[in-house]
């Protein structure tokens, strides 16, 4: 065997790519611009009173450095309420994006039914929870239910559009294979996608339950119950020491609950 | 009355010419083999015959036990209770991993039972003793409990077999089903599909990539080239020689390399000796 290793000369570098150059100046330039045109209106030039204003904020933050547990019977007994909150509105949301999530893949259905549930799904997720937490106060009334329902709605947008990426992202022979047999639509749905997307689908609904205990903390703002108004009411009084020691049960519970959901969800997938 | 007629059948994808003008009729109880190189059409007429695919617009048309599947490129509103009479074998298995092999199975009988309850999997007694026998039969009992992934593909190919006998098809499509199997899965497979073949009289149609199969599992070979029916008649005619003639240097890809049948007549072309050199240097 004659054969010899190539040497630097026999392989010639390939030519720069001056598109990909370019193109990279264009996305890191646009980025740089961006940040310029918003400084000011975004107040950024304020970032010195951090510093200038240091003793403020150690004043301020002072007062939560003694928490008051005097209440922490009532504390714990709302911070359930909201962790029940999260429970209904995360698994009313659930049921109703399997339907939604499949009828807005666009796998499964023609266009003039994906399009109008999507866009539907838009409106659900682009209005935030606490808006449609105002809304149903005004509806049904203060208190918990109102927060279920805005977590339900709210959630809904998010969960069927993450559902219908998973739909339509799945292997289509196997539904296929299933459809060979003259089973109906319905069925191919049910035998064909749903075992395929079922890890995923619990994965983003456990992730869901962990954020929406996250949100139902601050519903309570407007009056949709939990801690949420609790907290509020004890800023606005100015109770510093009780204020912290709500903050230290949200922290601690939100805590509990992301690392329970998330050995759950290793487990699922 | 035919299992399967098709008449002047053609398919474009864009300009391009899959299937152009293909006829055949086959016989109720007849094991066919259907052979060409790669991109010859083999899979997309089985697609057609299933019912999977249309047709592009001009006057074709298939029957399949002498019930109009499609005409014109439309199916026809019968297109559903005749696959449940048409079980397909696909080179991928088209298994549902995630569930249970007796699931898998299973599926076969929604065709045949109220919609309600195959939607809600609520399967009878009967429906799941059918199940277990198909099982019995191609011989992967023991796995009935196992998520179809975890089989190996000569398993999956004959999970895939026992649902098409639960399902209770008087015709059997079988698409490269031993395309991605080693040889011993591939002829255990073929035997598979001779013997429901003969036994329970079901018509079987089967691609295949090496025409050694062909000859020794089919009496009869339809032979596509290009999209075009180029022979159709009894395997025994089909000599290396004729195949040269028929696919020129494309001959090559439908022998196999290796002497796995030693019923093979000895005049085989030489293959080019090409490959050899290149390993050496490695």
């Amino acid at each position: 065997m004659n054969h010899t290793a190539p040497t630097a000369a026999d392989v010639p570098l390939p030519p720069r790519d001056w598109s990909r150059t370019l193109f990279n100046f264009v996305v890191w330039g646009g980025l740089a611009l961006a940040l310029a045109w918003s400084f000011a209106p975004a107040e950024i030039y304020r970032a010195v009173n951090l510093f200038t204003d240091a003793g403020n904020m150690a004043e301020y933050a002072s007062g939560f450095l003694r928490p008051n547990f005097k209440d922490i019977d009532y504390y714990i007994e709302e911070m359930i309420l909201t962790v029940q909150i999260a429970v209904w509105g995360t698994t009313l949301a659930v049921a109703a994006s399997v339907p939604l999530g499949i009828l807005s893949s666009n796998n499964i259905t023609p266009w003039w039914v994906y399009q109008p549930v999507r866009r539907l799904m838009d409106a659900f997720r682009a209005i935030n929870e606490l808006v449609f937490a105002v809304l149903f106060v005004v509806a049904v009334g203060l208190g918990p239910f109102a927060g279920v329902m805005a977590l339900f709605i709210h959630t809904t947008g998010v969960l069927a559009k993450l559902f219908s990426e998973a739909v339509e992202a799945i292997d289509p022979r196997p539904v296929e294979g299933i459809r060979a047999t003259g089973a109906s639509k319905l069925q191919e749905i049910v035998y064909g996608v749903v075992p395929q997307v079922l890890p995923l689908w619990l994965s983003f609904s456990l992730y869901r339950f962990e954020s929406n205990v996250r949100s139902a903390t601050v519903l309570g703002l407007v009056g949709a119950g939990g801690i949420g108004q609790v907290m509020f009411e004890s800023i606005r009084g100015f109770y510093y020491s009780e204020t912290a020691a709500i903050l230290i049960v949200v922290v601690i519970t939100v805590t509990i609950v992301d690392l329970m959901s998330q050995q759950l969800r290793k487990l699922v997938l | 009355m035919p299992a399967v007629t098709v008449e002047r059948l053609t398919k474009r994808y864009g300009k391009k010419h899959a299937l152009s003008g293909v006829s055949l009729t086959i016989e109720p109880g007849e094991m066919v083999a259907l052979i060409g190189a790669s991109g010859s059409g083999k899979s997309t007429l089985i697609r057609h015959v299933a019912g999977l695919e249309r047709g592009t617009g001009e006057p074709c048309r298939i029957e399949v036990f002498g019930r109009r599947l499609q005409e014109r490129g439309r199916l026809s509103r019968e297109a559903r209770s005749i696959r449940r009479d048409v079980g397909v074998v696909f080179q991928q298995f088209n298994l549902v991993g995630r569930l249970p092999v007796m699931t898998n199975v299973l599926v076969g009988a929604l065709g045949r039972i109220p919609g309600w309850r195959g939607t809600l999997g609520w399967f009878s007694d009967a429906e799941k003793g059918t199940a277990v026998r198909a099982l019995t039969r191609v011989g992967i009992a023991e796995t009935a409990r196992q998520r179809s992934s975890t089989l190996s593909g000569g398993q999956q190919q004959r999970a895939a077999i026992a649902r098409a006998l639960v399902q209770g098809a008087k015709l059997l499509l079988a698409d490269e089903p031993i395309a991605s199997l080693d040889p011993a899965s591939a002829k255990r497979v073929m035997e598979i599909l001779v013997e429901i073949c003969r036994h329970d009289g079901i018509t079987v149609m089967v691609s295949l990539h090496q025409v050694e199969y062909a000859r020794r599992y089919c009496p009869r070979t339809i032979a596509l080239r290009d999209g075009v029916v180029a022979y159709d008649g009894p395997s025994s005619a089909l000599t290396p020689a004729f195949l040269r003639e028929l696919y020129g240097e494309a001959s090559e890809q439908l022998i196999l390399p290796e002497g796995d049948f030693v019923d093979l007549p000895a005049a085989r072309p030489a293959r080019p000796q090409r490959a050899e050199p290149a390993l050496a240097t490695v």
